[in-house]
């Protein structure tokens, strides 16, 4: 079974954002794919700490500690970017003006609920952050996880048992083994990579899925 | 004249009093007023409620304020971070109380405190254990939480600049919670880095009006650090 590198996911959900979108890239995996979004396309990054039109990394030097992304590193403004105050910015989301989210995942149920936010573990602190209103906020919830854990368990299940952070809110999920939608009639497969047989993503995965 | 600057930080943290409930402006580093926070550590208020994105980084800043032990309860979106061990230990202490609001519902709940609205049904947060307990309402065939607002007592937020009526514009990602705060206080205090005179500021691109500041005071300018994030070594 050869999976995709982190790299090679970001490429991936890359490809399928389109010009003109509005697109908030969550914290951690998701962060790659804005080095992959294709030139060509003029796509708006959102930041949830009041930034839209974001810019890459600044040079060495140049770092501005006012001007950070969500994962509070420094970033740079595009030229026609904007700043805006946390209610604005939660209004971007919640009010359904970004077209799509991508966030990384614990688990994603069969119906699309996503936990992402808590282990619950016992002695854990729990933070929150922005996860609640970006699963639910954007017009399509795109998740990026690889798809096992570390202990071979598949992370696609038919129920969440972490923590939830929204309920029915992913539309598609991207792993390092397969593209699948998230449908009224269950998971249907989009895309499996490097030719794996449909009958072993089935077996890894655990829950139904659509060919 | 009305002269809303005043001479000191100390001057105008001086009558915060036990008990208060103090919104932080900033995210993470950036709109952190330290010079107020440190103000307000000298000033002494204890039994303090505190509202902040985040719950500290490292030992300055809100941080040093976790550390004299004179906050009773955080209600923030994100306390834990690679450089939040004051809060940490604090918690795993059973020290502080903790309210865990997702950023969303923070920030309106925050709005909504400055705006005169009672509460607000939002869709974040529902099916979920922050969501747990609350009333729920569907409409328009979607379920909903309903939430209340946060009101303070206190909001310290930093700007960048100023006049004397209290008129505000703020400089880049560090905008973040600094205007929402301001309307939901009953005492709003700014630091600001430059005080201008008055018609100096473009009235449209003042952010903050200054009907919702009632001290402003000036502060040297120094470089926003880092903080909340592992820098590569």
């Amino acid at each position: 079974m050869q999976r995709l590198t982190r790299e090679q996911m970001a490429v991936r959900v890359a490809r399928d954002i389109p010009e003109g979108a509005y697109v908030n890239l969550g914290i951690g995996l998701p962060t790659l794919v804005a080095n992959h979004l294709p030139r060509d396309r003029e796509i708006f990054l959102h930041s949830e700490n009041g930034l839209l039109g974001m810019g890459p990394a600044p040079a060495p030097g140049d770092e501005d500690y006012d001007l950070i992304n969500a994962g509070k590193q420094p970033v740079t403004l595009l030229p026609g970017g904007a700043y805006f105050h946390h209610a604005d910015s939660f209004a971007m989301m919640r009010g359904g003006h970004l077209d799509i989210c991508v966030l990384g995942a614990f688990q994603v149920s069969t119906t699309g609920d996503l936990a992402n936010w808590h282990t619950g573990a016992p002695n854990a602190i729990p933070a929150v952050g922005g996860a609640m209103d970006l699963a639910i906020g954007a017009k399509k919830t795109f998740v990026m996880m690889e798809h096992l854990t570390r202990t071979g368990e598949s992370k696609i299940v038919e129920r969440c048992t972490y923590p939830l952070t929204g309920i029915r809110c992913v539309s598609r999920i991207y792993t390092d083994l397969a593209v699948l939608d998230v449908t009224a009639n269950g998971l249907k497969v989009v895309e499996i990579f490097n030719d794996l047989p449909f009958g072993e993503l089935q077996k890894v995965t655990g829950v139904p899925l659509i060919d | 004249m009305i002269d809303k600057i005043s001479a000191s930080v100390e001057a105008a943290l001086r009558d915060v009093p036990d008990g208060a409930t103090v919104m932080i402006g900033g995210f993470g580093g950036a709109g952190q007023p330290s010079e107020l926070i440190d103000a307000l550590i000298a000033q002494g208020a204890r039994d303090l409620t505190i509202v902040n994105n985040n719950a500290g980084n490292g030992e300055v800043g809100l941080a040093a304020l976790l550390k004299t032990g004179r906050v009773r309860k955080i209600i923030c979106s994100f306390p834990r971070q690679v450089d939040s061990q004051v809060f940490d230990g604090l918690y795993s202490a059973g020290k502080i109380e903790l309210e865990l609001v997702p950023q969303g519902n923070l920030a309106e709940r925050i709005r909504a405190a400055g705006a005169g609205i009672g509460g607000f049904f939002t869709p974040t947060g529902y099916g979920t254990d922050l969501g747990k307990g609350k009333e729920t309402r569907e409409i328009g065939g979607r379920m909903y939480v309903l939430e209340s607002p946060i009101h303070a007592d206190v909001a310290l937020i930093k700007a960048e600049t100023g006049d004397r009526w209290g008129n505000l514009v703020y400089r880049k990602t560090a905008r973040n919670f600094g205007p929402i705060m301001a309307t939901a206080a009953r005492l709003a205090i700014a630091s600001v880095h430059e005080i201008v005179p008055l018609g100096d500021l473009d009235p449209e691109n003042i952010v903050t009006p200054g009907i919702f500041v009632h001290r402003l005071v000036k502060v040297p300018r120094t470089a926003t650090g880092p903080a909340g994030f592992r820098q590569a070594a």
